[in-house]
């Protein structure tokens, strides 16, 4: 626990350095008092319920706002008024195209309506910039995977998103980040274990707290393998084991994931993710994001089940290809 | 003991059936999994061979003895039609040749594990087959909004048995390979019976007038699975059917 405080203080020191630097800049709102969570019957933090990490903060900072690390209230508020104008896809396209792509309306979607409390402009809180950190070598990696993709955006299943393949939504996690819609949580807890069950799409994280080992590194998951344990009011969970397929953010299989869940106030779990992948980025960096209780329930995504995307974009493809000849 | 001494001798015989959660429940935590054929067919079978050829043994359904109470399942005869249409054609209509969500209560006794995390508000049931779940509310949320794979699960304690009322199905999931099937009418009720630390009674009772002449029931044990660090690994097979379902739509094919 004291580590990991004085973890936080020091990178909370470093972006206070960064930050006034800037002109501009507006303090951080101070940490809410120590909160106490209620425990569950065998003694652990009880962080259970349906959560929701929706939110209009995204996760680098705009380049935009290149030196400004925090909005100011007035400037969040603006800020949050017009992203709601942009995103609103009850807006018609002007042209038959762009309105067919639009076809999804403003019902579907959850982007949420406010900026993270904090006011910060990213919902990355190191490095002080707000941007993932990558390596020239990871660069270079993704440059030649996007230049693969761009050649061959239709070849078969696997030139995709995975998404679109219902095998793994962008933004389920391990980490979890706030999607377009149902970001939705629910997490259990029994003696030994926090179960994690994810709207999107329909995945559960079962994460063992008896400090096993991890699975063998021949065994590979799309969702790694987690392993986790308590210090003090903060589940920390730790990742390995993932896929070369997952490759989140352009990371290898060899990326490790440390979670911290601690509830801040009763409607409030703040979530901190902290990503290190050498091979990709120049260092670890770390988001914060606030989840809030949410009434819930979460519902069945059956994405796999209903999936007219992909049979319509490869089939559509190959129209087009005979179609040219 | 002292506890156990004064409690009468029904409240004792209860009490040493299993481990208790701190609620005094009966504590079903744990990864679970059948040792039954009943996915091939809930009725008794003999061993057959299997629909595919280059598959050999490997792809042959072993015999198992039913799960059927009273062996017979009350078809409809139209309905007894599309089940030996269904099993005919099982291979391009059998959902779980495609991966889909296996429904309840084939999601059960699938041939993988699944996971029972219990809390006093909701049970979790996390299937390894398809990351397929669902939770069991223990205070009744309403009919269910909408139609479902795996319906809506609403579960109380009658004594020691965890009584599970599932509704809310869609008519897409099948009960097993042999084409058992039913509609959007489904009813499931389910009883999970702790019996001793390592293993569960199971019983589910069927409805749905539109395929059946009466409810019906199945039941069979469920064993703990007792590895050591044992745990749920993933089965995420959408990834082995898309070149079954989409591969007719690759620029070049596969072979």
């Amino acid at each position: 626990m004291g580590g990991y405080l004085e973890k936080r203080f020091c990178i909370a020191m470093l972006i206070g350095a960064a930050g006034l630097a800037v002109t501009g800049w507006a303090a951080p709102p101070p940490k809410p008092a120590n909160y106490t969570p209620p425990r569950t019957a065998d003694g652990q933090p009880d962080i259970q319920g349906v959560w929701n990490n929706a939110t209009l903060t995204p996760l680098e900072r705009p380049a935009a706002m290149a030196s400004k690390a925090f909005l100011t209230p007035a400037e969040a508020a603006a800020y949050e008024k017009q992203a709601l104008e942009q995103n609103n896809r009850d807006r018609r396209g002007t042209d038959a195209t762009s309105d067919l792509a639009g076809a999804y309306n403003q019902a579907w979607f959850d982007r949420g309506s406010k900026v993270v409390p904090s006011l910060r402009t990213s919902l990355i809180i190191d490095p002080a910039d707000g941007r993932i950190p990558y390596s020239e070598e990871g660069q270079k990696r993704m440059a030649a995977a996007a230049e693969y993709a761009r050649a061959h955006p239709t070849d078969g299943p696997e030139d995709l998103a995975l998404a679109d393949r219902c095998i793994l939504w962008a933004t389920a996690g391990p980490p979890m980040l706030p999607g377009p819609y149902n970001s939705n949580y629910q997490i259990f807890q029994a003696p030994g274990y926090v179960a994690i069950a994810i709207e999107m799409i329909h995945e559960v994280r079962i994460i063992p707290l008896d400090r096993r080992p991890h699975l063998p590194g021949s065994v590979r998951q799309w969702l790694g393998d987690s392993r986790g344990h308590w210090e003090g009011n903060t589940l920390v969970v730790e990742t390995s084991n993932f896929t070369d397929k997952s490759h989140f953010r352009g990371a290898t299989a060899n990326m490790r994931l440390t979670e911290r869940f601690t509830r801040t106030d009763a409607n409030t779990l703040t979530y901190e993710f902290t990503v290190e992948d050498p091979a990709t980025f120049a260092k670890p960096w770390t988001a914060s994001i606030p989840m809030a209780k949410s009434a819930g329930p979460i519902y069945e995504y059956a994405c796999h089940e209903g999936n007219y995307a992909v049979p319509g974009i490869l089939g559509g493809a190959r129209k087009q290809e005979a179609a040219a000849k | 003991m002292l506890l156990l001494a004064a409690l009468p001798a029904a409240a004792q015989a209860t009490i040493t059936r299993g481990p208790r959660t701190a609620d005094g429940k009966p504590n079903l935590n744990g990864i679970w999994q059948v040792l039954t054929e009943a996915n091939w067919d809930l009725q008794g079978h003999a061993a057959a061979a299997g629909p595919m050829i280059p598959l050999g043994a490997i792809g042959a359904m072993p015999p198992g003895q039913g799960v059927v109470e009273g062996e017979e399942i009350p078809y409809k005869p139209e309905a007894l039609a599309t089940k030996k249409a269904n099993f005919a054609n099982r291979l391009k209509l059998d959902p779980e040749v495609k991966c889909y969500l296996p429904g309840v209560p084939r999601a059960t006794y699938m041939p993988f594990p699944f996971q029972i995390v219990q809390t006093p508000q909701f049970i979790l049931i996390s299937y390894e087959y398809a990351n397929a779940a669902r939770t069991i509310y223990m205070q009744d949320p309403g009919p269910a909004p909408v139609d479902s794979w795996m319906g809506q699960s609403v579960g109380h304690w009658e004594g020691d048995t965890l009584v599970v009322d599932v509704t809310g199905f869609n008519d897409q999931s099948w009960f097993d390979r042999a084409g058992d099937y039913h509609t959007d009418a489904l009813h499931v009720v389910e009883r999970y019976t702790l019996h001793g630390a390592d293993s569960l009674m199971y019983e589910a009772t069927i409805e749905d007038k539109n395929v059946f002449t009466r409810p019906w029931k199945i039941s069979m044990p469920i064993y703990r699975r007792q590895e050591k660090n044992v745990q749920l690994m993933e089965f995420k097979c959408v990834e082995f059917v898309e070149e079954l379902m989409y591969g007719q739509y690759r620029k070049k094919p596969a072979n």
